[in-house]
């Protein structure tokens, strides 16, 4: 095992203590059975115990978590035949966005995905996942050619966010943003977005206004990074986990609020610990939900997601009062 | 060398103007009102003094420099609107602290009484120049104009009246960006609120986005660019991600126009920069062009 996160190092250090013990009875000879068989016992109560009370903050450093699969893993186990394509046909290409066409179940589906790099040299190629302007209008231009040709859209979502650098503001990093927020309303065919990594901020939305919005287990999502809540409310980026507690951020709290429909399961300890289940997983929610929607046409498909994101907010109506006022102002009205 | 003594008086009156954060508002707002009542104002750009009953004159337009001042909602409307039949839609509606936010539900009392307002827009159906239209105006001075749950449906619902009536659509927004106390929820506004506006531009519904300083995060990559036209106001910062957040993503100091409407003009985001003095008259122009539709 390797890539531990610090909740789990009790369950590494048994698990290192169970293979010493093993290989002390190889060595000389003597039988551990019982007592290897007991501390196997005590290991999995210690498992169910530590992977069925994950915090919000260990949730986000096992969304975070380096070996975690991203998009392109989950495209290559999820669909057959999948063909990249590029380009926003405007600037550039940006790897921060990958996309093309796939099969799934046989069916023709355009799939896109916000993409981590697997390493430092293709972490900086794809800008850690946080796209800019052309990564959008890239994902943009895909899912008009899927609404074209009417097939089913697909995106995962694993960004901290759109990216924050001059480049991206000269180019209208907002302007991408917003335009695909329209214009994912508008799709007539069904769109299902599934948040398997970090959900940050209007970076994660550009891509995810979906009549189905799915999440990992462990899967976060949040209007602004823990770390940079942190920064502007205690002055102190290192409260990142202080603030994931508070801004309910998890796959369970979403799915309480209603802003998603369904959680999928991940392998016990994360994701990262069995890719082809996490796949199959993943998959089957999809076939399901893609089934759910192919009854429907253009316009209820529209219709439908208008609706889901029509009723998300908490709000009061408030008996007329006349708010007292500190320091007075000329009203005005 | 004569110069810098004559810069000197200057200097001491400078305020450092702030920069914003990105998708959350900025905690650390001025602690007063930025106009403070009394005879004389100061300029947050130059520092130039002037009388308070001089500035209401000029539209809050610093008289030496050009710096257009911060409006509070209502004032903005008392500006902007043809004096009579101002009909305001949800003026009732207020928050909720629906994720028990440490600090939030406190806040929110504080921001009402420093700003006079129940939250950071006000919406509503009044005329520019005699032509009916449905309005949003953000207010900054009430929690950094960031978007809550309160702040996306009354803009959602002016959009709605809007695409009912048949009538165009303005939203003057100023914002830090999204409230981050009613965290996911406060995301979910920019869907909401853009989505409403796909459904008003299909039905060929005229929106003009005014924006005033600052507008950025949430709001920015919302209803704010989604204007069939842009304007903004003069120095206006207008952006995605906060200017101290960028700065230590490219490690390098950026100009000091960046961000600001005419170095989005110059980039292709805005259809124009107007002064606040020609904003009602342009306004009502945009709004005469757009009312008779063809013709000949």
């Amino acid at each position: 095992m390797s890539g531990e996160l610090p909740f789990e190092m009790p369950l590494a250090e048994m698990r290192k203590k169970i293979e010493e013990l093993e290989q002390f009875g190889q060595e000389k000879g003597i039988d551990f059975t019982d007592e290897i068989a007991r501390l196997e016992e005590r290991y999995k109560r210690l498992e169910e115990e530590i992977y069925s009370n994950i915090s919000p903050s260990q949730k986000m450093h096992l969304a975070r978590h380096q070996q975690r699969p991203t998009s392109l893993d989950l495209i290559q186990l999820i669909f057959t035949d999948f063909i990249e394509l590029h380009g926003d046909r405007l600037y550039g290409d940006d790897l921060a966005v990958v996309g093309g066409l796939a099969k799934l179940n046989g069916v023709p589906v355009t799939v896109l995905g916000q993409q981590r790099g697997k390493d430092t040299k293709d972490n900086i190629a794809r800008f850690f996942g946080s796209a800019h302007p052309e990564g959008f209008r890239k994902a943009l231009r895909l899912m008009q050619q899927a609404d074209k040709f009417r097939r089913p859209i697909i995106t995962f979502i694993d960004t901290k966010g759109a990216y924050p650098g001059n480049t991206a503001e000269e180019r209208g990093q907002s302007e991408a943003i917003a335009r695909n927020l329209r214009e994912m309303s508008s799709l007539g065919v069904p769109v299902v977005c599934v948040v398997i990594g970090e959900g940050g901020s209007g970076g994660a939305l550009a891509m995810a206004v979906g009549n189905r919005v799915l999440m990992l287990e462990h899967a976060i999502y949040s209007v602004i990074s823990p770390n940079g809540a942190a920064s502007i409310l205690w002055k102190d980026a290192s409260k990142a986990d202080q603030a994931a507690e508070a801004m309910k951020i998890t796959a369970q709290d979403l799915l309480k609020m209603e802003v998603i429909e369904e959680i999928i399961p991940e392998p016990k300890g994360g994701a990262h610990k069995n890719y082809e289940e996490t796949a199959e997983s993943i998959r089957s929610a999809l076939l399901r939900h893609l089934s759910e929607l192919s009854g429907m046409d253009a316009c209820e498909l529209k219709e439908d997601r208008y609706r889901k994101f029509r009723k998300i907010g908490e709000f009061e109506v408030a008996a007329s009062e006349p708010i007292e006022q500190q320091d007075e102002q000329d009203a005005v009205l | 060398m004569f110069k810098d003594l004559f810069q000197k008086k200057r200097k001491y009156a400078t305020i450092p103007s702030e920069r914003l954060g990105t998708a959350g508002q900025q905690e650390g707002e001025r602690p007063k009102r930025e106009i403070p009542e009394g005879l004389m104002n100061k300029c947050v750009k130059c520092g130039t003094i002037q009388y308070s009953k001089e500035l209401e004159k000029n539209l809050k337009v610093c008289q030496e420099c050009g710096h257009h001042m911060r409006l509070n909602a209502l004032e903005r409307i008392q500006m902007t609107l043809d004096e009579t039949g101002f009909e305001e839609f949800d003026a009732d509606m207020i928050s909720v602290d629906p994720l028990q936010f440490p600090g939030y539900a406190v806040k929110l009392e504080q921001q009402k009484m420093k700003s006079g307002l129940r939250e950071a827009v006000i919406t509503g159906q009044g005329s520019i120049l005699g032509q009916p239209v449905v309005v949003a105006v953000m207010s900054f001075d009430f929690f950094t104009g960031s978007m809550g749950s309160v702040v996306g449906e009354k803009i959602t619902r002016a959009i709605e009246t809007a695409t009912e009536k048949r009538l165009p659509l303005i939203i003057f927004s100023t914002s830090g960006g999204a409230r981050m106390q009613e965290s996911i929820l406060s995301l979910m506004q920019m869907a909401k609120t853009s989505a409403a506006l796909a459904r008003f531009n299909e039905l060929g519904g005229l929106y003009i986005s005014v924006i005033t300083d600052p507008t950025t995060g949430g709001v920015s990559a919302s209803f704010a660019t989604l204007g069939d036209i842009n304007i903004a106001e003069p120095g206006a910062v207008f952006g995605f991600a906060g200017r101290i957040v960028i700065e230590q993503t490219i490690r390098q100091k950026l100009p000091d126009d960046f961000q600001t409407a005419e170095f989005n003009l110059a980039h292709g985001q805005l259809d124009m920069v107007v002064h606040r003095k020609d904003m009602r008259s342009t306004l009502g122009k945009l709004l005469d062009m757009h009312a008779v539709k063809g013709g000949f």
